[in-house]
């Protein structure tokens, strides 16, 4: 409680910092801004309803390019991980494609799919796929030889290990990268559109840029970054619900 | 006929590099309890992984029930060594997932898990995830899990070596008491041999590695039904124990000695 309030106080005195300096003129309105001005926007957007088409637009691009990233990344995590040749072949290629950055490739997205979200949607599968795939892989690969044994011995067949020992362990990996995977798919989207849209939250934010209309980009930062924080909750949620079968951490460091 | 037989049992590891068994010629009886103990790294693991059809000798071969064994044994339990419990299912799902794997459906496996959970001693348990058992109570699910499924044979690697003194002499009596009561042939591995004379019908002393084979056999000829930790006091237990250690001890020096070698 005491702690709550302490960081309210602390968003409350930076606030005000930042008022301060910037009325005053020590800090140039031009450059950083002014908080109430800011607060103007947000308030602009959500009372003319302007940020709602916006927001929409950017949660469907999050949306699918996380449900379609993590589903591709553990078809091609669980079947690479099981067919070990394939994998060899595949891996210095694999290798490459995660190493390049893969924000680049926005402009071909851009010119292949057009400004629509498609090429939003691809962009976040590209960085969603390889989080995924990879914790799925290892996942996977790193199943414990003794509890496959274990499985077999109880007389399980090839089908119910693939079910019954592989599938949960690939889970149990796709729900940890869970976060990181949808914080992926809501930067892909917001790249995506800051570097060519019609709509959505980054093309509010580059409209603004362009008209250097400091306090508007400023208050689609605060929208993206209450989102983002949105998200991340919902998923711990869902993870608490899927992964119970998880020791927690405090019950780990109570041992 | 001999529940298992290993005739003429050979295992190389790495290509035919490290030769772990050789030469190893040995029959368990139905309903026998036999224990296997022999010094650290001596194969003890590997006759049981031959036994368990999970690794194909390199040469001789092993007989399940008079038949040569091809492939997995279907008539064995195995009780590993280590934790192998399905760290996603609950006591109960653990417990009835050799029942569903064999067609049982998920209703009629819990049910049956549920009684075995209760002959173990964890009736309550059921619905706690591995995380939240203790080593004990872990063991206590393994065993279930391979006893629900009612196999011919037990096929036991050091199960117990994990746990405290005092759990493992309780596990070692409940251990004899579901044994007791069903009569299926056991072979059980320890390097604790203490432990094999407590509970086996006979002791079989593997020699050091590599190329390990059987150097001794011994009967056990202490009274059932056995109170393990009363047991181990009587001048008979003291004895068979001072016989078995004789042989066994040159055994131990040998691997200590090429441990170090190894390790230097």
């Amino acid at each position: 409680m005491k702690l709550g309030l302490a960081r309210v106080g602390l968003l409350v005195v930076l606030l005000l910092a930042w008022q301060t300096l910037t009325a005053s003129g020590l800090l140039s309105p031009f450059f950083f801004g002014r908080p109430l001005l800011v607060a103007q926007a947000l308030i602009d957007w959500f009372a003319s309803g302007v940020i709602f088409r916006h927001l929409g637009v950017t949660l469907l691009e999050t949306l699918l390019a996380f449900v379609l990233g993590t589903v591709s990344g553990v078809a091609a995590g669980v079947s690479l991980a099981l067919s070990p040749m394939v994998a060899a072949l595949l891996d210095p290629y694999i290798k490459a494609l995660n190493a390049m950055p893969r924000v680049v490739l926005a402009p071909i997205f851009a010119t292949w799919f057009g400004l629509g979200i498609a090429s939003k949607v691809a962009l976040g599968i590209t960085l969603v796929f390889f989080i995924v795939f990879f914790n799925v892989y290892q996942g996977v690969k790193d199943v414990n030889p003794l509890l496959l044994a274990n499985a077999r011995m109880l007389g399980a067949s090839r089908h119910q290990l693939l079910r019954h020992v592989y599938w949960p362990a690939a889970m149990s990996w796709v729900f940890s990268s869970l976060h990181a995977a949808v914080g992926m798919a809501f930067v892909g989207a917001v790249v995506g559109e800051y570097l060519g849209s019609a709509q959505g939250v980054g093309y509010l934010i580059l409209q603004a840029e362009g008209a250097f209309d400091i306090n508007t980009v400023l208050a689609g930062m605060v929208v993206l970054t209450v989102c983002a924080l949105v998200l991340d909750t919902l998923v711990t949620r869902v993870e608490h619900r899927l992964l119970k079968w998880r020791p927690s951490h405090t019950e780990v460091a109570a041992r | 006929m001999s529940a298992i037989v290993w005739e003429g049992v050979e295992v190389s590891y790495a290509s035919g590099a490290y030769c772990a068994v050789r030469g190893l010629n040995l029959a368990v009886a139905p309903g026998e309890f036999l224990c296997v103990v022999g010094p650290t790294g001596c194969g003890k693991s590997t006759i049981l992984n031959v036994a368990a059809g999970l690794l194909a000798p390199t040469a001789g071969i092993v007989r399940v029930q008079g038949a040569p064994l091809v492939g997995l044994n279907p008539h064995a339990g195995y009780l590993f060594q280590a934790d192998v419990l399905f760290p996603w299912r609950t006591a109960c799902d653990n417990v009835a997932a050799g029942l569903q794997f064999r067609g049982e459906s998920r209703h009629s496996a819990r049910a049956t898990a549920t009684q075995w959970l209760r002959r173990v001693g964890l009736h309550g348990a059921g619905d706690r995830y591995p995380h939240q058992l203790s080593g004990g109570m872990k063991k206590r699910v393994a065993l279930a899990q391979v006893l629900a499924l009612n196999p011919a044979m037990l096929l036991m690697d050091e199960p117990f070596s994990a746990l405290d003194v005092q759990t493992r002499s309780l596990m070692e009596t409940e251990l004899l008491a579901l044994w007791s009561a069903a009569r299926k042939s056991v072979v059980f591995i320890t390097h604790d041999l203490e432990e094999a004379i407590a509970l086996g019908d006979r002791v079989v002393v593997l020699s050091a590695g590599p190329a390990s084979h059987t150097i001794g056999d011994f009967l056990i000829d202490l009274p059932r039904p056995r109170e393990v930790a009363e047991a181990r006091l009587t001048p008979r237990f003291i004895e068979i124990q001072r016989e078995i250690w004789s042989l066994l001890r040159a055994e131990v020096q040998k691997s200590q000695a090429l441990l170090r070698e190894q390790a230097g």
